[in-house]
C-alpha cells in the first residue's frame, strides 16, 4: 500500500486573474502538502498564464490534487510530470565583494569552469547568474561560500514537458462552441 | 407589502447610463431573483437604497443575522433548484456569511452572495469594516472577485449566476467596493453563456455507460448508492427507471434522500453513520456498487480499508475531482445524472434480484425489532424523537419538506420522515452546521409557498440561530417549528456516553422558556411532554395555516441506532 514520494511538476494553464494563486496554493495546504517551488508566467498563449509548481509527493496524490486544480473555475488545464518527462532549470545569482575577484584567482576559474555569467561589476560588488540544474548551482554555492557571499538567490524551477500540451486547441474548440 | 415605484426603466436590450447599484439590483432582477435575503449596511447602502426602489420587483428579506441570509438563502436554492441569493454589507456582515457559504460549498448548493467593500481607495489600509472577504471566502466558494469599477458589474453578477448554477452547482461571492456602487455605467445586460476555462458538464461516454451497463447485467448483487446529484441534475424519474428495470436494492445518502419516494420496495433505506442497518451491512456483501452522484463521504463509507473490497465500483459523477477520491472505481461514468442515467436505463436488461433483496428485508426485520419500534411504537413512558416524526409524517401524509437541523434529531428525522416527493430533505449534510434549520425553512417555505415546511431542531442548534424567529414573525412566514428537546447536546452526549465513558463534558443545557420566546415574536406555539398531547399538539401544528412553534420534551438520554462508530466499518454497524 505504502507508494512511493516523487518529485513531480505540475503544469498549470489559466486565465490571468487576480486570486487565482490564493485559490490553487490552498489545494495544497488543506493536504499538508509543502510547495518545494512555485513559479507563474505567461504561457505561449496571450493572456494565459502557467504555474509550475514542484512538490513530493505520491502519484495518486499527485492526480487527486491535478484533478482539484483543475476544478477551479478558471483553471484551463492542469497536469503532472515525473522529472523525466520534463526538461526543468533553475536559475540563481550570486553578489560576491569585488575584491576577490582580483585577491582570490580561484573564482575566475569557477566562473570559467562552471559556465556561470558575470551581470556587472562595480567596485564594490559582482554579480554573477547561471541557470541549470539544483545540484550544479548548489556545487557552485558551495564553491563560492569558501570565499563569502553578500548574497544568494535561486529561482523556481521552470519546466517545459516532452509531451505536447494542446492547450491552444482547447482554447479553439471553446470558441467554436 | 407596500410598494413604490420610483423607477420603471424596462430592462430591454439597449445601453442607459445608470449607477453600479441600480446595476447590481437591475442584474439580480434579470437573472431572475425575486427574493433575496440579507442585512444592510454601510458598504451596501447604496445597494439598498435601490432594492427600495425596486421591492415591486424583487423582495428584500431582513433576516436577523447574516448567516441567517446565507441559511435561508440555501433553503430557497434547496428545494427549489434555484440560485438563492444573500447580500451583506463588508467586514463583519461578510464574515458572517461565511459559515453558510462553506455550507453550501460542501452541499454542493447554487448561491450568489454579494458584499459591499469599502472604497477601492481604501482597499488594503485597514479601514473601517474592511476584511479581505475575497481572500477569506476563497477556500470556500466555487468562484468569487472583488469588483472596483462599475462598468464591471453585470459581467461579475452574470458569470456569478452562471458558475453557481452550472455543472455540480456551489456558493459563488460577488464583493463591489463603495466607488464601483456609486459609479456610473451604460448598462446593458447579457446573460454569461459560457467561461472558456470552465467545462461545466463533461461529456458523458458511451463506452463507459457500456462498461457500466456490462457489469450491472452481469452482477448477481448489485447495490446503488445514490445522492444528492439525482436531485441536482433532475434526474429522479430516470434515476426510477434504472432501478426498477434491474431490480436493484437501492439506497441513499443523507442528501440524495427524497429523490426516491421512502414506499418504493426497492427503497432500502440510508447509508453511513446512523443509516439503516441492511444496506451498510450488504455495501461489504454486494458484487456491483453502483454509486451516483455521491462522494463516498467518510460518514457514508467508515474505514475506506474495508469498505466494499469485494465489489466492483461504478461511479456516476458529475465533478472528475470525485471519481477515485475516495473509493477506487472500476468503471467511472462523467456527465449529468439526467442524461447518463438515461443512457443507463437503455444498456441495462430487465432483471430481478429476489433472493438478494431478501437479504436486505431480513437484515431491515432484525433492524426494526431491535432500534425501529422502539423508536416508532415506545412502550416507555418518556417521548422518543422518532414517534414524533412518526406522527408528523401521520399528519402531513408524507408530504412534508423536513428541514432538520444537525444532531440526533436529524439523524432520526432522515431516517423516520415519510418522503414522498423530491426536494423534501433539507439539511446540513456536509458541514452539520448547527442552526441550518430555522432561517433554511424560511427559505424553503418562502421559495415553496404551496409546501408544508417543517423545521425539526434541537435544543442545541435552535439557540445557534433563534433571532431568526423575528424573520418569521416580520415577514409571516408559515413555517412550522419542531424543537427536540432533549435538554443536552445529544449526539455529543451520545459519544461522551459511549466513548468517553459518560463525562458529559459542556452538553447538558439548562434552557430557557423557548414556548414564552416564540410568543414574544407572537408566534403561536405549545410544549408538549406526554404522547397524548404531543399527537393533538402535531395535528394542530400541520392544520395551523400560520407559522406555529411546538416544544416537545422528549428523552434526555436516548440515543441514535443503528451507529457505526467512527473510524469502523460499515460491517461493523451497531444495533445498540
Amino acid at each position: 500500500m505504502n507508494e512511493d514520494i516523487k518529485t513531480f511538476t505540475i503544469s498549470i494553464y489559466t486565465e490571468n486573474n487576480i486570486g487565482l494563486l490564493n485559490r490553487i496554493s490552498a489545494i495544497f495546504q488543506r493536504r499538508h502538502i509543502n510547495i518545494e517551488s512555485l513559479t507563474t508566467s505567461q504561457s505561449e498563449i496571450d493572456g494565459v498564464n502557467r504555474f509550475v509548481i514542484v512538490v513530493n509527493m505520491t502519484e495518486t496524490n499527485a492526480i487527486k490534487i491535478v484533478k482539484q486544480i483543475e476544478k477551479q473555475v478558471e483553471t484551463i488545464r492542469a497536469y503532472y510530470h515525473t522529472e523525466e518527462e520534463t526538461i526543468f532549470t533553475e536559475s540563481c545569482m550570486f553578489k560576491i565583494k569585488s575584491d576577490l575577484l582580483f585577491n582570490e584567482p580561484q573564482i575566475q576559474n569557477i566562473i570559467k569552469e562552471s559556465n556561470t555569467r558575470i551581470v556587472t561589476v562595480n567596485k564594490e560588488f559582482f554579480v554573477l547568474e547561471k541557470s541549470g540544474r539544483r545540484n550544479e548551482i548548489e556545487s557552485l554555492r558551495r564553491d563560492l561560500n569558501v570565499f563569502g557571499i553578500m548574497q544568494f538567490v535561486r529561482s523556481g524551477r521552470i519546466a517545459v514537458t516532452k509531451d505536447e500540451m494542446k492547450i491552444t486547441e482547447l482554447l479553439t474548440a471553446f470558441n467554436n462552441q | 407589502m407596500k410598494t413604490q415605484t420610483l423607477k420603471t426603466k424596462k430592462v430591454a436590450n439597449k445601453i442607459e447610463r445608470i449607477t453600479g447599484c441600480e446595476a447590481v439590483v437591475r442584474s439580480l432582477i434579470a437573472e431572475g431573483v425575486d427574493i433575496l435575503y440579507g442585512y444592510p449596511g454601510g458598504a451596501i447602502m447604496p445597494v439598498y437604497d435601490e432594492l427600495f426602489k425596486f421591492q415591486d420587483q424583487i423582495h428584500h428579506v431582513l433576516t436577523r443575522h447574516e448567516q441567517g441570509a446565507a441559511h435561508a438563502a440555501q433553503g430557497y436554492a434547496r428545494i427549489s433548484g434555484k440560485v438563492g441569493v444573500a447580500i451583506a454589507t463588508s467586514g463583519p456582515g461578510a464574515t458572517n456569511l461565511i459559515t453558510g457559504i462553506a455550507d453550501a460549498q460542501i452541499d454542493s448548493t447554487p448561491l450568489v452572495c454579494i458584499t459591499g467593500q469599502v472604497a477601492s481607495h481604501l482597499l488594503g489600509s485597514d479601514a473601517f469594516q474592511e476584511t479581505d472577504i475575497v481572500g477569506i471566502s476563497t477556500p470556500v466558494t466555487k468562484w468569487n472577485c472583488q469588483v472596483t469599477k462599475s462598468e464591471d458589474i453585470p459581467a461579475a453578477i452574470a458569470k456569478a449566476f452562471y458558475i453557481a448554477r452550472s455543472g455540480r452547482p456551489g456558493p459563488v461571492l460577488v464583493d463591489i467596493t463603495k466607488d464601483a456602487q456609486f459609479g456610473e455605467l451604460d448598462f446593458n445586460y447579457e446573460k454569461c453563456k459560457g467561461v472558456r476555462s470552465y467545462n461545466p458538464i463533461p461529456k458523458t461516454s458511451q463506452e463507459a455507460v457500456n462498461a457500466a451497463a456490462e457489469l450491472i447485467n452481469a452482477a448477481k448483487k448489485p447495490m446503488i448508492v445514490w445522492g444528492q446529484g439525482v436531485i441536482l441534475g433532475q434526474a429522479e424519474a430516470e434515476l426510477k427507471t434504472v432501478i426498477e428495470k434491474a431490480g436493484i436494492p437501492s439506497a441513499w445518502t443523507i442528501l440524495g434522500a427524497s429523490a426516491l419516494p421512502s414506499t418504493h420496495p426497492l427503497n432500502i433505506g440510508m447509508v453511513g453513520m446512523h443509516g439503516n442497518y441492511a444496506p451498510n451491512k450488504l455495501t461489504n456483501e454486494c458484487d456491483v456498487l453502483i454509486a451516483i452522484g455521491m462522494r463516498f463521504d467518510d460518514r457514508v463509507t467508515g474505514d475506506l480499508s474495508t469498505y466494499a473490497k469485494q465489489a466492483k465500483v461504478v461511479h456516476f459523477d458529475i465533478d472528475p475531482a470525485e471519481i477515485d477520491k475516495n473509493v477506487k472505481t472500476d468503471v467511472a461514468v462523467l456527465g449529468n445524472s439526467k442524461e447518463s442515467l438515461a443512457m443507463l436505463a437503455e444498456a441495462l436488461n430487465e432483471n430481478s434480484h429476489e433472493a438478494w433483496l431478501k437479504e436486505f428485508k431480513d437484515l431491515y426485520t432484525i433492524e426494526y425489532d431491535a432500534v425501529i419500534n422502539g423508536d416508532l411504537n415506545p412502550t416507555k413512558e418518556g417521548l422518543t424523537m422518532g414517534e414524533v416524526i412518526k406522527q408528523i409524517n401521520i399528519q402531513s401524509k408524507g408530504n412534508a419538506a423536513i428541514v432538520s437541523d444537525v444532531g440526533q434529531h436529524q439523524m432520526i428525522a432522515c431516517r423516520y420522515a415519510d418522503f414522498n416527493v423530491s426536494k423534501s430533505n433539507i439539511t446540513s449534510g456536509g458541514l452539520g452546521t448547527m442552526g441550518f434549520a430555522l432561517p433554511a425553512a424560511i427559505g424553503a417555505k418562502m421559495a415553496a409557498p404551496e409546501r408544508e415546511v417543517v423545521a425539526i431542531i434541537g435544543d442545541g442548534g435552535f439557540q445557534m440561530n433563534i433571532q431568526e424567529l423575528g424573520t418569521i414573525f416580520q415577514q409571516k412566514v408559515p413555517v412550522k417549528i419542531v424543537i427536540l428537546n432533549n435538554e443536552f447536546l445529544g449526539m455529543v452526549r451520545q459519544w461522551q456516553q459511549l466513548f468517553f465513558d459518560k463525562r458529559y463534558a459542556s452538553t447538558e443545557m439548562t434552557n430557557p422558556d423557548f414556548v414564552t420566546i416564540a410568543k414574544g415574536y407572537h408566534i403561536e406555539g405549545k410544549r408538549v411532554s406526554n404522547r397524548k398531547d404531543m399527537e393533538a399538539a402535531v395535528k394542530e401544528m400541520i392544520e395551523s395555516k400560520e407559522s406555529y412553534f411546538l416544544e416537545v420534551c422528549v428523552e434526555k438520554e436516548d440515543n441514535v441506532f443503528p451507529m457505526i462508530p467512527s473510524g469502523a466499518s460499515v460491517s461493523d454497524v451497531r444495533l445498540s
